[in-house]
């Protein structure tokens, strides 16, 4: 058996790009003053004292005309309406089920939400009610939508959409939220082979190609036929590219992942693991985003 | 009478230090990728882990959730191995469950927890290394796990001990002057509005003497802050050329959104 033993003065030293020449970024920690002008509006990771605007997290700050927010490099996920997000049930209860979806308070999937077998006009019984477990049960993992977010900051979901439901075979993998790019679309079928749910709560789901029509039965089929190797090695290499993304600060949404995937493709996939080359994935994906601009 | 000559000629002490001399600082943030926040801090030979989990749902009973602010829990322990003698410290003793109070006390200080009402935040500590100003290395390493959560704080709390060595007010205290037998005086500070957000006295002292040795914890504190904020600002430099590509790709646009600052 061999092992693969790396010396730390013997790291590649990579030519790190700074691209924030260009585009000066404004970062605070706590106490940091932003602004003692007046006239400003306080967003999130803000908090007035005296007239004078403090940061409340350590980040980078973003004014959008009058209103200042500062945003930490990483967070719990902070739900928007109409998000994409991946969670787990954590409990069946009464009309509802709760779902762990990375947010500060778990969020819930009322049953009015989903969309049961029969189409969107039935009506919900209480013989619905009593099969529920049926339906979704503790641990499934299901994708949603944010329907709404309540006063406290708890979201509510819905899956009432043939996209959306219970996930069945695949990998899931979490990043930070704040890694993640909003987009139009967070349902990708990659051209690599695999199909890939980025989640805005920063889980990640990457399974075999959903066909477009027979497959998006919302979940209640669960398609459990044999995956075979090549595919699942497609999956296990986005998986750590993904990873590598993640760890060296890099920007997740379809063409990055698409981008470390072609870059990653001359070495193994279990390579991918090893520090010195996931920096390198990143550092490449990072530069050929940054010189095309997307 | 201490067996040691605490301070020798021309004021170094035993470590080699002046007595306003703070000992090395070394912090690393984010050292465990499954938790929330983390951070390790090295204070000369005080090695401290400590991880955040949360803001998340209240656990254990919902009868514990505030429906107003964030529940503040921490866990101190002592690894076996962190003293000269080998010796298994009782998580759940006495010594620990007042340490984790005074932590919450200090902390409560610091976090705007307003923001997390329901919430739950809980503060794991570990001395990997004890070499004296155990309580001040932990506080200062869960500030620093609290940021690299992304949890909101009005400032940075830091912590700083100080002793008196012959007439001398020395500070950042190790363990042979911890252990000398004068009274230590531990404060935490929040250092932007000079309020105190944590302060404790342990062996008696002649009041003339407080006033002496307060002024000396906080300049320490002071100093202790100064250098954090420096690790943090190092921190975000290098994990931050994502927020450039997160915001929409319009040429120029940055430089106009900076606020300006005053």
């Amino acid at each position: 058996m061999s092992i693969d033993i790396r010396l730390s003065n013997e790291k590649l030293q990579h030519e790190s790009t700074d691209f924030s020449a260009e585009r000066p970024l404004h970062l605070v920690i706590p106490g940091d003053i932003i602004t003692r002008e007046a006239g400003y509006m306080r967003g999130h990771g803000t908090y007035m004292e005296n007239d004078v605007l403090y940061a409340s997290v350590a980040g980078c700050v973003e004014k959008v005309n009058k209103l200042i927010c500062v945003k930490p490099l990483k967070s719990r996920y902070t739900g928007e309406v109409g998000d994409v997000v991946i969670g787990r049930i954590i409990e069946v209860g009464q009309k509802r089920w709760r779902v762990e979806t990375h947010s500060k308070l778990d969020s819930v999937l009322h049953l009015s939400s989903v969309n049961l077998p029969g189409g969107e006009l039935r009506k919900r019984s209480e013989e619905d009610e009593r099969m529920m477990r049926n339906y979704l049960q503790e641990g499934d993992l299901i994708s949603a939508e944010v329907q709404s977010v309540y006063a406290d900051g708890s979201l509510s979901l819905h899956t009432r959409s043939l996209k959306y439901g219970k996930l069945g075979q695949g990998s899931l993998l979490q990043v930070p939220a704040s890694l993640v790019r909003r987009r139009k679309n967070h349902f990708h079928n990659l051209p690599c082979g695999a199909s890939v749910i980025i989640g805005n709560n920063g889980y990640i789901w990457i399974c075999p190609t959903i066909n477009e029509q027979s497959d998006k039965t919302g979940g209640f089929v669960t398609n459990y036929e044999r995956v075979n190797s090549s595919t699942r090695e497609v999956i296990a290499r986005l998986m750590n590219c993904a990873t590598a993304l993640a760890e060296n600060m890099v920007v997740i949404y379809d063409t990055t992942l698409l981008c470390a995937h072609e870059f990653s493709l001359k070495y193994e996939v279990k390579e991918l693991i090893k520090p010195d080359i996931a920096k390198e994935i990143a550092l490449l994906t990072k530069q050929k985003i940054h010189n095309n601009d997307y | 009478m201490a067996a040691w000559e605490l301070l020798k000629d021309q004021n170094f002490r035993l470590d080699g230090r002046k007595p306003t001399e703070l000992r090395r600082i070394e912090t690393r943030l984010g050292v465990f990728p499954n938790a929330d926040g983390s951070a390790y801090l090295e204070q000369g030979n005080t090695k401290v882990l400590a991880t955040v989990y949360g803001p998340h749902e209240v656990k254990g009973g919902r009868g514990r959730s505030n429906p107003d602010k964030a529940v503040i829990n921490c866990q101190f322990s002592k690894s076996a191995f962190s003293s000269s003698e080998r010796k298994t410290h009782m998580k759940f003793g006495r010594n620990s469950s007042e340490t984790n109070q005074h932590l919450v006390q200090a902390l409560n200080a610091a976090v705007m927890s307003h923001l997390y009402a329901r919430c739950q935040i809980d503060v794991y500590v570990e001395i990997v290394q004890s070499d004296g100003s155990d309580f001040c290395a932990c506080l200062n390493a869960s500030t620093l796990a609290l940021i690299d959560a992304g949890i909101a704080l009005k400032d940075i709390v830091t912590c700083c001990s100080a002793t008196i060595v012959d007439e001398k007010s020395v500070v950042d205290v190790n363990y042979v002057e911890e252990s000398s037998g004068s009274a230590v005086l531990i404060v935490g500070l929040l250092p932007k509005d000079e309020q105190i957000a944590y302060m404790q006295m342990k062996g008696r002292l002649h009041a003339d003497h407080l006033e002496k040795l307060l002024d000396c914890a906080v300049e320490g504190c002071r100093n202790i802050n100064n250098i954090l904020k420096e690790r943090i600002g190092e921190h975000l430099k290098t994990h931050s050329s994502h927020f450039t590509l997160t915001r929409p790709a319009t040429p120029g646009r940055a430089e106009r959104s900076r606020p300006a600052i005053a």
